[in-house]
Parts: structure tokens; C-alpha cells; sequence
């Protein structure tokens, strides 16, 4: 049967459900108020709940059966337009029509302000894929797709014709109710409807004149959605709150000092450099529900590699800080690197642990950061519990503060003859989430430990811009490694050095069957014993774009991952 | 056609196994390709200030003039901001909004104060034409600005890395690199194969990964746990399995269980790679310095 005749069936049998959509995207669905349960049969929201621990309940999978995975379905998302522009490999719609007893690609409904023509690359999923009643939800930058969870069917395809922007990656979809959002790289948020792709309105969340690029999966948060960007240059950071019906904005609160008198304004030479200061937004925070605080982690300041005209500590960039999720008042902060030179930006996500430290339950928080340092503060208070450093060749910093911070060694900045620092601009770790296991205490992570000779390349007293001013030259390799830190002594109980060419950016899962998910660098998607870190399964499927995810549909344990633009879907029968 | 391959091949690349760390950063932008300019300055550029068609060079020339005159002294020669204190106009937001000098007439006409700023911008005595020259001039420096928020190129700076100790780095160079180097044997004229210091430092820090000085290969030695025992040229390796090219130039894949095989792996660089956890910034300069001095 041609495509043409899927096509219109398809249409004529969704007629009725788009009249329905019309009024009813803001009922039914996904509550906004189950986000706040512990991850179990669903994943509907960017760390599968407000903790970031990317902790499944689900036993089926376990150390024992993992080694019984099967792949269900695997398809390759095509990220391209109607007319084949926007990345990909511009195969445009049906350009996998009838294969395998597939009926084509679903229709692609367009939207975007721009011509379409523009450069964008690839678009490789590097985002969380959401699972809501059985249908996936999944991102790339100017894209969207649902596609049916039992077979791997794609269902809509939403495509955006950009303005431009920095197409580095879209971290995955919000979602309340049947609105589906995810940010575009030219600063749109769209909401989409999540059954029928259709959108119901995009705002402009960040001035593209200006040089902001979007990529954050947005967080819905009772009837708000927070939204993130990013920028290089020298633009300050901001988070913003919207009403998840109309798309309005609700409140936008500065990573950095704007105005005279505005806190942390004395870490700054002076208000034009606060203003020009960076500290963006750009992964997901975490949300606890406890003290309605909305926790993330800054990016670095800019410029980046050039301190010089911003000395001081630089408040907001490059630190955990809290906000009001009603107001996005800030509440308390910390700051895991001072005065950034190296653009390792603190924008990880950190993750909310339920722990003990010295025989008293604490409400804690942990991070792993991109500058090699795991940190646990109080997330009530801001207050420094541990710092400790998990990069093994973390050269940058002279000490700890008193109050736990790395001081910076100023030796270690790019220098005329060249500095030789470790990690590299990529950091110990990066976006790419980490886990926790409340079974077994632990925090896991990636650990990269490379080498950078970094040249200062413009001694100008006034500074580069953005991430200029500098040359930065791979010059080799420690062996890198997996690490389960402790959150309370932030020591690693448990450590897995790669074979040689092994490690780098990979996300983690975990999960009450004891087993960790996550990349090797050399091509594998392994399984972890969680408790003392043996191998117990591998699949050779090439390097993971990101972090395995896990749920359960029809009484089965499924585990899904994305390399490049193609999806794997693996189960347990 | 050119840029559909492009496409093609980036897509390829990204998905393969060779995934690296991924930063907030563009991947490495493709080689330029030979199609005809289109309107856009840039046909790559993703942003408005890069994205927009080259301005009428007598206008930017005109305003050039204007600029040396009236703003150079408070925004400097480059635009980057002047010793008197006035603001980077290659970061500034007006500018950045500005299109044809609409947003920066007012300004230059009335004046700006900024709060929390003591400097206050003085109003200038231009007519609109020369206003809109000066912009279309500001513009066509900020459409030349380079990836990730980078300014500009500006005018070479030539910069001395050489600032070691060279005796001091001959004898560092005797006490830890003299077992597998000889300054008279294979690194002899070294200066001259590779004439440019930072080169050279890359280089040596790097284990010599240089055209100038190829590697040798990396071999693996797995042992069986009957003591059998195969050699060959690394091919890779992970906790799986161990590919090798052997002496016939078959390619053997031996699968890995834990610790059986046994694979022990030969890396002639592994020495630089242990030194760069050892090394003082102060060590490598100075060795540098004592290099540079092999021609």
C-alpha cells in the first residue's frame, strides 16, 4: 500500500480526537501533581522525577536477569524537514516508508519563524525521552517526535524551521497534562498538543539578537514550566517560569548582579562585568516539593577563559543555587568554582538524597561537578556538608576554603607559555546525568581525566570575549573511570578504570534491581553490579547519546536508549 | 550537493562509536565549502549579527572615519572598550538589537547614563546619515566575530613562549627523558623539523603525535589461560574484547571474560602519559626552552 494511502487514513481517523484536543489539552494527561511521586512505571519528566537520583523502583531487570535483555524495536529518528533541510540526513517524510511492515512516517506538522534554510548539522537525540501512557516523547534540536512505546511506531512529527542558533543539543520535553514543551536553539518554548503534535502556542524566552540558544528540556512544576538557555557571549543568565496554559511569563530572576545593589554584586569589579557574566541555564534543576525550592546549577562566567576584567568570585555563575519555584527568589547558594577560568560550567544536575551524616537524617544535595570536585550541601540551607576530588588528576585549584570551596590557582589559567591543566574544557564530568542509589548510599558518575595545554592567545588587559582569547591543545590521557562516590564522605566505595580509549560523557541509571546503566566509551552499553561494581551485561550497540531510561509497559521492564538518531528499546520477556 | 554530503558525513561522525565528551559547545565546524557567496556574510553563521548580507562598503568606510574621530577614544580600536571606560560595543546588547543605527541614534544624539556607572556618554554632535554610517561600520566589525561569543580577529599578536630555563630543562631532560631520547640521536635537529616553540611543546608534551615524528604502535600481548600466547598491533581494546592486527595482518578479536585473557598492552607513549600527572608547568617551559635549542 503507497504511503499516500496511510496518510489519509491517518488523518480521517484522527479527525475526531483533534476536535476533542481543542478543548481538553488542559485536562487529563499527566497530572502535574503526580511528578512529585518516586520514578516508578512512567517517565514523565526530564530526570523521571523531581530527585534527579534517575532511581527506578522497577525489580524486574535486576543483577540476576539482566543478562536476559532483548531488543524489542529499534528505529532511527529522521531529523529532517518536509523539504529535507534541518539536519539529519534528509530523508524527509516516508523516507522510510513499508520497510519491515512499517506504514510510513507519520505526517510532519511544521511551525518556526525561520526560512528553514539555515546550517543546523546533525540532530542527535542527547536528551531525556519522556514515556507517558504508553507513547514517547522525544527531542532533538528543531524536532519532536511521539512514537508508540510497544513498537517503536512514529505517531507525529513536529518540525521547527529555525531562525539560526547554536543547534548543540535538546535536553528532552516537559509536560502537563496533554501539553507537550520543549525549547527550540533559536529561544522558543512550544507546547505542543501530546496527542495530535499540533501546537498550541511558542513564546520567545530569550533575545536571539543577543546570541541565546536554548536547549534545556523545560520542568513543569505545578502549573508552571521553567525554562532555561544558554549564551557564549558574555550575556547574563536568567531563569524563567511560565504558565503552562497561556505560555505567560510568570517570573525571571538573574543568575548574576543587573542592577546597583543587587546581592553578590561585590564578587564582581564592577556592574558592567556582572551584567556581562554568564551563568546559564541550561540542564534541568531538581525540585523539592518539601520546601518548594527549584535547585540548580549555574554555568561558568564569561568571558570564559579570560578573568581578567571580572575578578572576584563571580555570584551567581558556576554554583548551586535555590529558588522559590512560586516567586524564582533566590533562597541560598553555593558556589562549587569560584571564579571559573576554564568554562566548566557547574550546570550539572544535581541530585536530592534523604541521608544521615553523623547519625542525624539530613536533607542533602549532591553534585558531581564538570571542575572535578563531588560536593554535599544541606538543601534546606545552602550549608557545606562535604567537598572531596573525583577526578583523579584534577590539577586546578590550591585547596579548600574553609567552607569547602576550591580556591583557584591562578598558575592554572590559560598563561602565554602554556598551562597544563587537567581536566579538559569537557570537565570530569558533564551534562550528561548522574545517578543515586538510596539502596546502596551511592552517587554515580563518569570520571574523564584528560590533559589541556592551555595558551592565553590575547594577553589584552581588558579581556576576551565568550569563550575567546585562548588556545586549548589535547595533549593526552589519563586513564578515565566510573565511580560510585559515597555521599558522605564523597569517597568512592567503588571505582571502574576503562580499558584504555574507554570513558567520557555518558549518563547514568539505576535502579532498585541493584544494576547501573551507562556507557563505556568504546562502543558498549553496560550494566553495573550497583553494590561493588562488576560487570554483569553489555550490548555493543554504539556510544549512548544518552541516558538509558527505564519504565514499564504491559507488566514489562523495559530499558531505553538513543545513539545518535536512532532508538533502541530493550525488555525483558 | 556539497553541503548534503556534509550533512551526511557530520551525521555519520556524531552517531559513530568515537562519541566524544559532549560540551555546551558546537561541534568542530565543517571545512568551508566552494559554493557561491549567498546574500548572508556567512552562509554558516547562526546568529543575526553574523547571519546579515555585507554592508555598503563606502558607508562602513565612511563610518570607519567617523569612528577613528569621534568614539574610538571611549570604545578603543577594536570596539572591545577604550581606556576612558567606555563599554564593548561587540557585546552590547543595543548594538546587538540595532539594525541600521535606529537604537543607536537616540544615544549618540541625547547621551546615556547608566545606572550604578559613573561615566556618563556625553551627546555627540553627528548627523543622522553619519550616525547610520558609524553603525553600518559597527555592524560590519561584529558580522567578522568568531564562534562561541569569540571577538573578532584582530591585528597578529606575536607571542614569546619560550620563558624556561634551558640549562635547567637539560637537566631535567637527563633525568627523566634520557632512557628512551638522546638529544644527539632521534631528536636531533628536532628544533628544525618542528621550528615553531608552541609546536614543539604540544608535541613533546604529547608524546611526539607529530607528522614530524609519527608514533610507533601500540602492541597487546594476550595470554591464554593455557599459556597460549598472541601478539599483534593494538586495534582497540575494552572490557569485552581485544582486537589486534597480528604479524600476518590478520585481525584476531579475542574476547575478554574479567581477567581472562590476560592482556597486557604496550603503549611506547605511556611514559609521557605518567609524566603528565608529575610534571610542574615550571618542568615543561623549561624542557621547551632546552628543545628549542636542538637544531
Amino acid at each position: 500500500m503507497s504511503p499516500q494511502f496511510f496518510l489519509l487514513a491517518a488523518t480521517l481517523a484522527a479527525a475526531p480526537v483533534l476536535t476533542f484536543a481543542q478543548n481538553a489539552a488542559n485536562q487529563g494527561g499527566l497530572d502535574p501533581a503526580s511528578l512529585k511521586q518516586p520514578l516508578s512505571e512512567s517517565w514523565p519528566t526530564y530526570s523521571g522525577d523531581y530527585t534527579g537520583q534517575r532511581f527506578s523502583r522497577l525489580t524486574q531487570i535486576n543483577r540476576e536477569t539482566v543478562k536476559n535483555l532483548t531488543l524489542n524495536w529499534t528505529i532511527e529518528v529522521r531529523a529532517a524537514g518536509p523539504d529535507g533541510n534541518g539536519g539529519g540526513d534528509g530523508g524527509g517524510r516516508g523516507g522510510r516508508g513499508g520497510r519491515g511492515g512499517n506504514p510510513g512516517v507519520a505526517r510532519t506538522i511544521v511551525g518556526g519563524k525561520g526560512t528553514g534554510d539555515v546550517f543546523v548539522g546533525a540532530s542527535n537525540i542527547k536528551g531525556t525521552i519522556l514515556q507517558v501512557d504508553g507513547i514517547l516523547y522525544v527531542t532533538a534540536p528543531d524536532h519532536a517526535w511521539a512514537i508508540d512505546a510497544r513498537d517503536g511506531q512514529e505517531l507525529w512529527h513536529y518540525y521547527w524551521k529555525t531562525r539560526g542558533g547554536t543547534h548543540i543539543g535538546s535536553r528532552g520535553a516537559g509536560m502537563w497534562h496533554n501539553y507537550l514543551y520543549f525549547e527550540t536553539p533559536d529561544n522558543y518554548l512550544v507546547a505542543l498538543d501530546a496527542r495530535t503534535g499540533e501546537e498550541r502556542w511558542s513564546v520567545e524566552i530569550a533575545s536571539f539578537d543577543e546570541q541565546y540558544f536554548s536547549t534545556m528540556a523545560p520542568m513543569v512544576i505545578g502549573n508552571k514550566v521553567i525554562a532555561g538557555t544558554g549564551n557564549d557571549l558574555d550575556r547574563p543568565g536568567f531563569v524563567q517560569a511560565f504558565d503552562a496554559e497561556t505560555g505567560k511569563l510568570l517570573w525571571k530572576t538573574y543568575t548574576v548582579p543587573m542592577n546597583p545593589g543587587d546581592p553578590g554584586l561585590e564578587t564582581w569589579p564592577s556592574l558592567d562585568a556582572a551584567r556581562h557574566g554568564g551563568g546559564q541555564h541550561w540542564i534541568p534543576g531538581v525540585y523539592d516539593p518539601d520546601t518548594n525550592l527549584y535547585i540548580l546549577g549555574t554555568g561558568n562566567p564569561t568571558p570564559g577563559y579570560t578573568g581578567v576584567g571580572r575578578k572576584g568570585d563571580n555570584l551567581y555563575t558556576c554554583s548551586l543555587i535555590a529558588l522559590d519555584a512560586d516567586t524564582g527568589k533566590l533562597k541560598w547558594h553555593y558556589q562549587t568554582s569560584p571564579h571559573d577560568t576554564h568554562d566548566w560550567d557547574s550546570a550539572q544536575t544535581p541530585i536530592l538524597i534523604d541521608g544521615e551524616v553523623n547519625g542525624q537524617p539530613r536533607k542533602l544535595l549532591s553534585t558531581a561537578s564538570r571542575n572535578g570536585y563531588f560536593f554535599t550541601v544541606d538543601r534546606v540551607t545552602g550549608k557545606h556538608v562535604v567537598t572531596s576530588k573525583f577526578g583523579a588528576t584534577t590539577n586546578w585549584a590550591l585547596g579548600l576554603r574553609e567552607t569547602g570551596e576550591p580556591e583557584p590557582n591562578p598558575a592554572k589559567e590559560a598563561i602565554i607559555p602554556g598551562s597544563l591543566v587537567s581536566p579538559v574544557e569537557g570537565g570530569v564530568t558533564n551534562w550528561q546525568p548522574p545517578a543515586y542509589n538510596p539502596q546502596t548510599g551511592l552517587f554515580y558518575t563518569q570520571e574523564n581525566n584528560g590533559f589541556n595545554l592551555l595558551y592565553l592567545t590575547d594577553p589584552d588587559p581588558r579581556g576576551s570575549m565568550g569563550l575567546g582569547g585562548k588556545e586549548r591543545i589535547n595533549v593526552g590521557q589519563s586513564r578515565n573511570a566510573f565511580q560510585a562516590i559515597d555521599y558522605k564522605t564523597g569517597k568512592p566505595a567503588w571505582r571502574h578504570e576503562w580499558p584504555r580509549g574507554g570513558g567520557g560523557g555518558f549518563g547514568v541509571l539505576t535502579s532498585a534491581g541493584n544494576v547501573v546503566f551507562t556507557g563505556d566509551g568504546s562502543g558498549n552499553l553496560v550494566a553495573f553490579d550497583a553494590q561493588i561494581g562488576t560487570l554483569l551485561w553489555h550490548t555493543r550497540i554504539g556510544n549512548i547519546t544518552n541516558a538509558p531510561q527505564t519504565y514499564l509497559l504491559d507488566g514489562k521492564q523495559h530499558l531505553l536508549v538513543a545513539v545518535g538518531t536512532r532508538i533502541f528499546d530493550f525488555v525483558l520477556y | 550537493m556539497r553541503l548534503r554530503k556534509l550533512l551526511t558525513t557530520t551525521a555519520l561522525l556524531a552517531a559513530g562509536l568515537a562519541a566524544p565528551l559532549g560540551a555546551q559547545t558546537p561541534p568542530a565546524a565543517a571545512p568551508a565549502t566552494a559554493a557561491p557567496a549567498p546574500a548572508r556574510a556567512n552562509p554558516r553563521a547562526t546568529f543575526p549579527a553574523q547571519q546579515r548580507p555585507p554592508g555598503d562598503p563606502v558607508l562602513i568606510a565612511k563610518g570607519k572615519a567617523i569612528y577613528e574621530i569621534t568614539c574610538r577614544a571611549c570604545h578603543g580600536p577594536d570596539l572591545r572598550g577604550g581606556d576612558i571606560g567606555g563599554p564593548n560595543l561587540l557585546r552590547s546588547d543595543i548594538v546587538l538589537k540595532d539594525d541600521h543605527g535606529e537604537l543607536l541614534e537616540p544615544i549618540i544624539k541625547n547621551g546615556k547614563s547608566t545606572p550604578g556607572v559613573t561615566l556618563v556618554m556625553a551627546p555627540l554632535p553627528l548627523s543622522s546619515d553619519d550616525i547610520r554610517a558609524v553603525a553600518e561600520y559597527i555592524h560590519d566589525v561584529v558580522s567578522t566575530a568568531r564562534g562561541q561569543g569569540a571577538p573578532p580577529p584582530g591585528p597578529p599578536v606575536v607571542l614569546n613562549i619560550v620563558v624556561g630555563d634551558a640549562a635547567a630543562g637539560q637537566a631535567y631532560f637527563a633525568a627523566k627523558c634520557s632512557s628512551c631520547h638522546s638529544a644527539t640521536g632521534d631528536l636531533r635537529g628536532l628544533a628544525t623539523r618542528i621550528g615553531d616553540p608552541k609546536d614543539l611543546q604540544n608535541a613533546w608534551v604529547n608524546g611526539l603525535r607529530s607528522a614530524a615524528a609519527p608514533a610507533k604502535p601500540t602492541t597487546v600481548t594476550v595470554t591464554e589461560a593455557s599459556g597460549q600466547r598472541v601478539e599483534g598491533v593494538l586495534v582497540r581494546v575494552d572490557d569485552f574484547s581485544v582486537v589486534l592486527t597480528a604479524a600476518d595482518g590478520r585481525r584476531r578479536t579475542i574476547v575478554r571474560r574479567g581477567n581472562v585473557p590476560r592482556v597486557e598492552i604496550h603503549d611506547p607513549r605511556d611514559a609521557h602519559t605518567d609524566l603528565l600527572a608529575v610534571y610542574t608547568d615550571k618542568d615543561i617551559h623549561n624542557v621547551t626552552a632546552y628543545l628549542t635549542t636542538l637544531k
